[in-house]
């Protein structure tokens, strides 16, 4: 990722306050976010604020968990093509979720209280994470684009592997499955919103402190190394972070596919145009605000103006998958 | 060439075999005395079984046929957004006029399958010619955009159980007599390739080398799309998409005996066919008396074996990488 | 004879040939020679019908290249390009069939066996006629498809540096057997990069700048050091041995 390379002077140049990104984008999320809550409002208002408010909460941690997940990611991967998800993330945490049920059983697994569930699940999502992209980041450092075909292929599997574990459990309730092919913003799942939202916060707050280091790591290895960076650590910490806000986006919404890599690719786009450059201070905020915001303007539109609940994912999907094929044909490789 | 007889001869005892078993296990006690029994046989279990055939074989002629036209091994109908453009022609003409034919939504299905594959074949020529897996990710992502689209306009018209079963698992439990004929156009298109095997094969050797030799590289890829958007759409149509099969089984049986195609697209044909019926059988064995579909069941071995192929040692000379993708 | 008249050629904006006008004398070895992106291999693209002309026209022995059927040019003239990568899993043997491919459309009959067996035994390929390309060395597989040009055995063979990849032995064996084809009646067109085999070999050469036709001739008229240095930007000497031009250009 070379254009993260940035002349010290650059760095240390103070912008004022109206060059803030973060400020700008701070601002339009409240209009955004003031706009969903109150918009039509009628009738009984504490149960609809309470109902929009817990949505908005839910849109927020993942807008929040897929942006920083995503650039986390990239950075690590040194490829601004990758998302956690092309990568077979999300279809992993979909895959461990359906093999749990298999071996506790469905009854075993509804007795569980949701929270402790979530962080059952996260912690096993994490550990397979770890070996399995580990593994596949240190060998396929060179051959990217084996890499990213070889996650590609993993998503299918792990998605074809939960299709047909549920099947084989359940025969006749393989719909369930089925249906989470894309995520759905609309029907979020908000029992585990409270634990996802302690779980994310505590993640940002891991990847905020993470952001220098992070910024050195874009170097490349040989450079992280010599500059003192414990390279193998970080490199085990950020992808821990990736995998536990995966878990949370997954958990509440399902698959989101292309979403980060359009975010990811706006807020290096944003920060690098206003800041002129690509700190992870400064891209880790910017790219979460950016998801926050087009997830509540994009979930208000369609849930509100459209009246089509489900479709806002599928834009997405639709847009991102043509934003990845641009990037495809224009060489952006890396 | 002994190597190839062997083969030959394997796969054609393991079809016999296969059908046998196909034939005689299901959910309905069959008796040959009884005239149920006969019915059972010739409605249901025949029928079944020649679908799952004819389904695997034209798949995997299909996906030899796509990676000639390409000139990549790691390309299928599948992963190149043909079985999404088929189904997006096949919901547009449900919509468009539910009273149509089943011939009327077939050739719409073929139609539409070869723009998209067409499609595919004009954006990949944009690509880094040296980056060989590029091709299939973007394949990949393409059909995922246009799946995009057919999700899309099944939510809002309220198709999507249509569209899952023609996309998201193709499965046999639904074929009757009288309701997977439209299969042997398949078959018919994938013996067509077979008669033209030798142009395929030189249209692998690239553009240059076919003109050389006088063909038309244009004349013989249009074919090829032709054959490879007819398959696709036909079984989109009757039996809903298999993963894999178009990629796994060539590859594999190129490794076996090469890719001089006249001699190599029999034994893949028969390769594709005995995959395929042998999934669908497990299908209907494992969880009996219920059925997991043999598209599902395909999903997880295919992307193991694609796995395998990716990640297998390099052969002993540089040479084995691909050659350039410039068509 | 192939006779090259008003030909210009264009990729998007940049002139690659302008006005190209000149003959190919059949029964001969002509060598096309110059410098990087000069045009030579555009003009044996165009000879061969591998790129569509856009001005001008050709004629290989009175046949129009643009209008004449593909098929029956295939059986006038074998061309052979740079960019022979292959992806198909091909035996030795299978690619050099194909060469047979004009004139037997995939029905060879013992005539044709016999040339493939021939073109197989000439490029000392037998040990390896089981082989899959893949397994080759570069110059092993350049050798296939040398075999696979030759089994086409047309009065014309067109070929693209097809000393690429071969060592010396081979690059003269090559030669050697180019020669043979024209002793044997036939005529030969090749872009060559090693002044030296030209001067050796060639009857006739076609030298070309900046997509032009700068002079042809035999070897002794074109293989001069004004010329050469005029083609090449740079200081060369000419020396003779054995009765033919020995170029010089790294001292």
């Amino acid at each position: 990722m070379s254009d993260t390379v940035i002349a010290p002077s650059q760095t240390q140049r103070r912008f004022p306050l109206w060059r803030n990104p973060i400020l700008w984008l701070f601002l339009l999320l409240i209009l955004s976010c003031a706009m969903w809550l109150f918009q039509g409002i009628s009738g009984n208002y504490d149960f609809i604020l309470m109902l929009r408010a817990k949505k908005l909460g839910a849109l927020i941690c993942v807008g929040a968990a897929v942006a920083v997940s995503t650039v986390i990611f990239q950075t690590v991967s040194a490829n601004r093509i990758l998302t956690p998800s092309i990568m077979g993330f999300d279809a992993l945490y979909v895959m461990m979720q359906t093999l749990l049920v298999a071996s506790l059983g469905v009854a075993g697994f509804a007795a569980l209280a949701s929270a402790p569930k979530f962080l059952l699940e996260t912690g096993l999502m994490t550990g397979l994470a770890l070996a399995l992209f580990g593994t596949l980041l240190h060998r396929g450092a060179r051959d990217i684009a084996r890499m990213i075909l070889t996650g590609v292929i993993l998503g299918t599997l792990f998605r074809a592997g939960s299709g047909l574990l549920a099947r084989l459990m359940d025969p006749n309730a393989y719909a369930t499955v089925q249906s989470v092919s894309f995520a759905n913003f609309a029907r979020a799942q908000t029992d585990v919103l409270s634990i996802a939202a302690v779980v994310t916060a505590l993640a940002l707050a891991a990847a905020i402190w993470l952001g220098p280091r992070l910024d050195v790591l874009a170097l490349g290895r040989e450079r992280a190394i010599s500059l003192g960076l414990p390279h193998a650590r970080i490199v085990i910490l950020a992808l821990v972070l990736v995998a536990i806000l995966v878990s949370v986006s997954t958990a509440l919404v399902g698959p989101v596919a292309f979403f980060g890599l359009i975010v990811a690719g706006l807020a290096h786009m944003i920060s690098n145009h206003m800041t002129g450059g690509a700190r992870h201070r400064v891209l880790l905020p910017v790219s979460a605000l950016v998801a926050i915001t087009i997830l509540v303007v994009g979930q208000t539109v369609f849930e509100r103006l459209l009246g089509q609940q489900a479709t806002l994912s599928v834009v997405i999907e639709f847009a991102g998958g043509l934003f990845f094929l641009w990037l495809l044909l224009k060489g952006k490789i890396r | 060439m002994q190597a190839r007889k062997k083969i030959l001869i394997g796969l054609s005892l393991l079809i016999f075999i296969l059908a046998a078993i196909s034939v005689f296990i299901g959910v309905a006690q069959m008796d040959l005395s009884d005239p149920r029994g006969m019915m059972i046989l010739t409605v249901s279990r025949i029928p079944r079984t020649i679908a799952a055939l004819l389904t695997g074989s034209a798949l995997a002629v299909a996906g030899v046929v796509m990676q000639q036209i390409v000139r990549n091994r790691f390309v299928e109908p599948g992963t190149a957004g043909t079985a999404e453009s088929a189904a997006l022609g096949l919901l547009a003409v449900t919509l468009i006029a539910p009273q149509a034919s089943i011939w009327i939504k077939m050739v719409a299905a073929s139609v539409s399958a070869l723009i998209g594959t067409s499609i595919f074949v004009k954006m990949i020529r944009k690509l880094p010619p040296r980056e060989v897996l590029l091709v299939p990710l973007a394949g990949i992502v393409l059909s995922g955009v246009i799946g995009a689209i057919v999700t899309w306009i099944g939510w809002q018209t309220d198709m999507m159980q249509f569209i899952a079963t023609w996309l998201m698992t193709g499965e046999f439990s639904g074929v009757i007599a009288g309701r997977y004929e439209l299969l042997w156009i398949a078959g018919l298109a994938a013996g067509i390739a077979f008669f033209a095997a030798d142009r395929f094969a030189i249209l692998g050797l690239g553009p240059e080398a076919a003109t050389a030799l006088g063909l038309s590289p244009r004349a013989v890829m249009r074919l090829g799309l032709a054959v490879v958007a007819v398959v696709t759409a036909m079984v989109v149509v009757s039996v809903g998409m298999i993963p894999f099969v178009g990629l796994v089984v060539p590859n594999i049986i190129a490794r076996l005996i090469g890719d001089n195609l006249r001699a190599a697209l029999p034994v893949t044909a028969l390769g594709g066919g005995a995959l395929v019926l042998a999934c669908d059988i497990i299908g209907r064995v494992i969880v009996a008396p219920f059925e997991i579909p043999a598209g599902t069941i395909l999903g997880v071995l295919g992307a193991g074996i694609f796995l395998w192929l990716l990640w297998r040692p390099a052969r002993p000379s540089k040479a084995a990488a691909m050659g350039p993708t410039d068509v | 004879m192939i006779e090259i008249k008003n030909v210009s050629y264009a990729i998007g904006g940049a002139k690659i040939l302008q006005d190209i006008n000149t003959v190919i004398p059949k029964g001969s070895v002509t060598a096309l020679i110059g410098p990087n992106g000069a045009g030579k291999s555009s003009l044996l693209n165009l000879i061969g019908r591998i790129e569509p002309l856009q001005t001008g026209t050709i004629d290989v022995d009175g046949q129009n290249v643009t209008t004449s059927h593909s098929g029956r040019l295939a059986r006038t003239m074998a061309f052979l390009g740079q960019h022979t990568a292959v992806a198909s899993r091909l035996r030795v043997s299978e690619l050099v069939a194909f060469g047979r491919w004009p004139h037997c459309h995939g029905r060879p009959g013992p005539e044709d066996h016999e040339k493939v067996a021939d073109a197989i035994a000439q490029f000392s390929l037998r040990g390896l006629a089981d082989r899959f390309l893949d397994e080759l060395s570069g110059g092993q597989a350049q050798r296939a498809h040398l075999a696979m040009t030759f089994a086409q055995d047309t009065p014309w063979v067109l070929l693209d540096e097809p000393l690429n990849n071969l060592d010396m032995a081979h690059s003269r064996i090559l030669m050697r057997k180019l020669s043979d084809l024209r002793d044997a009646g036939k005529s030969v067109v090749i872009v060559v990069h090693d002044l030296n085999q030209a001067a050796a070999w060639a009857d006739h050469l076609v030298a070309m700048k900046h997509g032009r036709v700068v002079v042809s001739g035999a070897p002794d008229e074109v293989l001069t050091p004004d010329w050469l240095s005029a083609l090449y930007d740079t200081e060369v000497q000419v020396l003779r041995y054995a009765d033919r031009p020995l170029v010089l250009s790294h001292v």
